[in-house]
């Protein structure tokens, strides 16, 4: 970098985005320690955060955040431009399209978990493909589908309703209120 | 919401249309299963006698099928899609304590009479299979 100092003007958003970001990245990390049975199979927690950021501040703040954390994470673990960053990134891309027609759902009857169920079975889709046409284009591999797809339900159901107790004070917010 | 909240408390946050939601992924998972993991079975019975293949049928034709060898008549029956040598003269009885075939690439063997039974058809789930 050259002498002359570069300075991005950023908005209280970009802040909050960043912020939010951060917190991902930071379930990210705290999920790596997690040992999983078959590699692949993780709970996905910081989608908890897209869920919240999805229903506080729409569809475009979620992709912030989303992709934000799927980069920073990659350096993280040193994994950018890796494979593991591409499964990552197909995941996270096809969750974020599914989330985009399942947040027109109406809000009376569907609600953070469906958001959630749907964007984990968008994400191992996703995966799956990325694996299929890339990595191992074999046939085999389909026998591990409904594998995923369990813990796709499971992870997915446990992520919804941790995001929806979160938000279970929203519109009730005031001071002093007990969480 | 205070801390003193029943149990069950995280019921109340599942919306009517996420109970659908969680009933469709379930069904989408086992027919999935069913899909890939039954897909396997197989359709036709190749039985071999003296390594020459005596005869190929179809799973589907419920039957018993008499196959000499050079001790004896070993006899092969088909039932319900399954195969199985159920009476052999080799002394061991391996390939009859085998019992019952279903899946593609699965195979029965009576050495000593020189009669085997491989399940082809549908997606093999076995390339090979050695002894």
């Amino acid at each position: 970098m050259t002498a002359s100092t570069i300075k991005l003007s950023t908005t209280a958003e970009d802040h909050h985005l960043a912020r939010m970001a951060a917190v991902a990245l930071g379930l990210t990390v705290l999920e790596n320690a997690i040992p999983s049975p078959l590699p692949g199979v993780k709970p996905g927690l910081a989608n908890i955060i897209t869920l919240i950021v999805l229903a506080r501040f729409g569809w475009r703040a979620a992709v912030w955040v989303s992709l934000l954390r799927v980069v920073a994470g990659s350096l993280l673990f040193g994994n950018f431009l890796a494979p593991g960053f591409f499964l990552s990134l197909s995941g996270a891309l096809c969750s974020l399209t599914v989330l985009a027609l399942a947040m027109h759902l109406p809000h009376r009857l569907f609600g953070p978990v469906t958001h959630s169920v749907l964007a984990s079975f968008a994400h191992i889709t996703g995966q799956m493909t990325v694996v299929y046409l890339w990595l191992i284009p074999h046939s085999g591999i389909a026998y591990l589908i409904p594998i995923f797809a369990t813990a796709a339900l499971v992870f997915g159901t446990v992520n919804g309703l941790v995001a929806a107790r979160f938000m279970d004070n929203d519109g009730k917010q005031v001071s002093g209120s007990q969480s | 919401m205070n801390s003193h909240e029943p149990p069950a408390a995280f019921l109340r946050d599942l919306r009517p249309g996420d109970w659908l939601t969680l009933l469709a992924g379930g069904l989408c998972i086992i027919l999935l299963g069913n899909q890939v993991w039954n897909g396997g079975l197989a359709d036709t019975a190749v039985i071999r006698s003296g390594g020459k293949i005596f005869s190929t049928v179809p799973l589907s034709r419920d039957q018993h099928i008499g196959v000499p060898g050079p001790l004896g008549t070993s006899i092969i029956t088909i039932e319900k899609g399954k195969a199985r040598i159920s009476s052999d003269p080799s002394p061991r009885q391996y390939c009859v304590r085998q019992g019952w075939l279903e899946r593609s690439g699965e195979i029965a063997i009576c050495l000593p009479n020189e009669v085997s039974v491989e399940l082809t058809g549908g997606q093999k789930k076995y390339d090979s299979l050695n002894y």
